[in-house]
């Protein structure tokens, strides 16, 4: 599969500030990828180097083989772009903006067409000061895919958004992927990130601590499988003692670290023969949220290191 | 450049505007109610010593030095004798900043010592009402001072010296005349510099011109939009203010097609300054700042309400600087004065002016950051 996007040792510094600090990635051509970090971590500032947008202080970034800030003419028909918060001119309404992008692109899109992909037709008449936040984003969508892009950046594309129009949207990165485009998606929601990239890198302080496909992160930094039984504290000690498992009481509940699948049964068995009453129980794992806030808390407290520029 | 692109791009401005009642009541009401206001106020401006230019054609006789040498004593005006044909010398005052001027006829020395009538000749400017009055003023005084020492003859006295006035231009001008190439003036600064410093600054701010920068859309053909815009409404307007003029005030203004440079290259220079105002400016206040600080001495400054000759000679020295003062002077010499070869001056000096600030502004206009 091609590369579209490629980053070697890319820094941004503003004066002695360091936006980003050295960070490597590629993206394969037809994949979606999500860039996930706390506010300030040098998300878009990445995402605005890779649109052009913004001169990189060092490093090496290719997109379809050009480089975004010298090759920008030729690559801004081949790219689309929806910045975080987008803004429009306030008079135009949704259906004369498309047609204006369309005349720049030069391009033959049909704006019922492109506005119902982002279920905003039904506003294709409204001025853009009168659109929600929300709708405002859905055209700013719109206006991104205007030249059939190869490749789409989409900074918290859903930020904003009520459920149902976050599900939309999802929708359209869904149909973008199927259609063979990239999508580089930069997002504070963990479970988009989880339901739709491929990939993903997780950017704190302008590095990466974390990347991969989203199972594979969950699986080398997640916790390991837990079962949860609402119970007595004193069972806790009791299945340490016995089975030689970690195990600790909290709020009317006793967590138990399973190493496989097969501890499972030997809890179970164990609590059954404790005679401590018990009530309901569940198993756990670690989600790619739970993986996030534990790799940047760690990372606040000076635990973790980021990876290895390569 | 692409035409197409300028195309849509303009159709996006015509529409932003059209769709802001506001913006359109600034650029085409405005100056209709600034006739009204400032054709009232007009007459109220004071001035210092005028300089009265002389054409002496009686050759320097005894009785036409002293009678100038008497108006010199007035202190109100301050003699100054050219050399310049009677018949040439209206043109040549419309040329001055300050063309208030005088002709004593030839015989003028002979004909008042036998008693016979002679007249001599003021020429005012209408466009200035006070210091024409003052001028008149001072050469009745010193003509009946002349006419008690001359002609009482037994307890009657004849008057032999009369003074006639005639209008530098035409004598049919009024001030109005003078207010509509001002008026047109004041549309082509303040329409263009108010909207293209706020928009470029706030556009910035925004991150619509780091929009725009993601398409094909080029910086020059985006400012190239808004000129042919402003272009397009200078005329609309220009017809309005002149139209007004002329149905309400029976404004007798020439229209020629001399007339269609300086409503062409004056947007051109403004939508420039405006965006230059914007470009060097971090924030929309500090552009504002530096808009109001450009505009604002223009606005009163070169002609627009008041004849910069009724300024003193430091504020005219200002007033010389400013590209505005040359773009309303070409339209009175084109719209009254039928002055070509001062037309074209004017014409070169802001043609030159806004290659310079267009070209500086499209390199110092930025919409992304570095």
């Amino acid at each position: 599969m091609p590369t579209a996007i490629e980053v070697r040792g890319l820094t941004k510094q503003y004066g002695e500030l360091v936006a980003v600090g050295g960070i490597d990635f590629e993206v394969p051509a037809g994949t979606v990828f999500a860039f996930l970090g706390p506010n300030g971590a040098g998300k878009t500032t990445t995402v605005e180097i890779l649109e052009g947008l913004r001169r990189r202080t060092g490093g090496t970034v290719s997109i379809l083989g050009l480089d975004p800030w010298t090759d920008g003419a030729s690559l801004r028909r081949r790219v689309g772009v929806l910045p975080q918060e987008f803004r429009f001119f306030d008079k135009i309404t949704a259906r004369e903006a498309i047609e204006y992008y369309r005349t720049l692109f030069g391009t033959s899109v049909d704006p019922a067409e492109l506005l119902a992909r982002v279920e905003l037709l039904d506003k294709a008449e409204a001025r853009f000061d009168t659109l929600s936040g929300g709708q405002k984003q859905k055209l700013g969508l719109a206006l991104a895919l205007t030249n059939d892009p190869e490749i789409c950046f989409l900074d918290e594309p859903t930020t904003g958004l009520d459920p149902h129009a976050r599900r939309a949207l999802w929708g359209v990165i869904r149909n973008l992927r199927s259609s063979g485009r990239t999508v580089f998606l930069t997002t504070h929601y963990l479970e988009e990130a989880e339901l739709l990239a491929d990939r993903v890198a997780i950017l704190h302080r302008g590095r990466i601590i974390a990347s991969g496909t989203p199972a594979e992160i969950v699986r080398s930094h997640g916790r390991p499988a837990r079962l949860s039984v609402e119970a007595a504290p004193a069972l806790a000690p009791l299945l340490v003692r016995d089975l030689g498992v970690s195990a600790r009481a909290a709020d009317g509940r006793v967590e138990v670290e399973l190493a496989d699948r097969h501890d499972a049964l030997r809890v179970l068995a164990a609590i059954d023969r404790s005679g401590i009453p018990w009530d309901s129980f569940s198993t756990e794992v670690d989600t790619l949220e739970d993986v996030f806030v534990r790799l940047v808390g760690r990372m606040d407290e000076g635990t973790l290191k980021a990876e290895a520029p390569a | 450049m692409n035409g197409r692109r300028i195309g849509a791009d303009l159709a996006v401005v015509y529409r932003t505007y059209t769709r802001n009642p506001i913006a359109l009541f600034f650029s085409l009401i405005f100056p209709i109610i600034l006739i009204g206001l400032f054709g009232l106020i007009f007459s109220t401006i004071g001035t210092g010593t005028t300089t009265l230019y002389v054409v002496n054609d009686d050759h320097g006789s005894p009785t036409s030095v002293a009678f100038l040498s008497a108006l010199n004593n007035t202190t109100v005006v301050k003699v100054a004798t050219v050399n310049v044909s009677a018949a040439s010398f209206g043109a040549w005052l419309g040329d001055h900043d300050d063309p208030v001027g005088l002709v004593i006829p030839d015989g003028f020395g002979a004909n008042y010592s036998a008693g016979h009538p002679v007249n001599v000749t003021v020429y005012t400017d209408p466009q200035d009402a006070a210091s024409s009055g003052e001028v008149l003023g001072a050469v009745n005084g010193v003509v009946s001072q002349f006419n008690l020492e001359a002609a009482c003859h037994g307890g009657t006295c004849t008057p032999v010296v009369g003074v006639l006035t005639s209008q530098v231009g035409s004598p049919s001008y009024s001030t109005i005349d003078y207010l509509i190439p001002g008026l047109i003036g004041f549309s082509i600064l303040t329409s263009p510099m108010f909207s293209l410093v706020d928009i470029s600054s706030t556009y910035r701010k925004e991150g619509i011109f780091r929009e725009l920068s993601l398409t094909p859309l080029t910086r020059g053909e985006w400012l190239s939009a808004r000129i042919v815009w402003y272009v397009l409404l200078t005329f609309v307007s220009a017809a309005i203010v002149i139209g007004f003029g002329a149905g309400v005030f029976s404004a007798h203004v020439k229209l020629n097609l001399g007339l269609v440079p300086f409503l062409v290259v004056g947007p051109f220079f403004f939508v420039s300054l405006g965006m230059l105002c914007g470009s060097v400016s971090k924030t929309p206040e500090t552009a504002a700042l530096i808009g109001n600080v450009l505009t604002f001495p223009m606005m009163f400054l070169s002609g627009t309400f008041f004849t910069v000759s009724s300024f003193p000679p430091g504020l005219q020295t200002v007033a010389h600087l400013l590209p505005l003062y040359y773009v309303i002077d070409g339209m009175n010499q084109v719209m009254l004065f039928s002055n070509t070869t001062r037309a074209l001056t004017d014409l070169a000096i802001v043609l030159v002016a806004s290659v310079v600030t267009f070209l500086l502004a499209v390199r110092l206009f930025r919409w992304r950051d570095e």
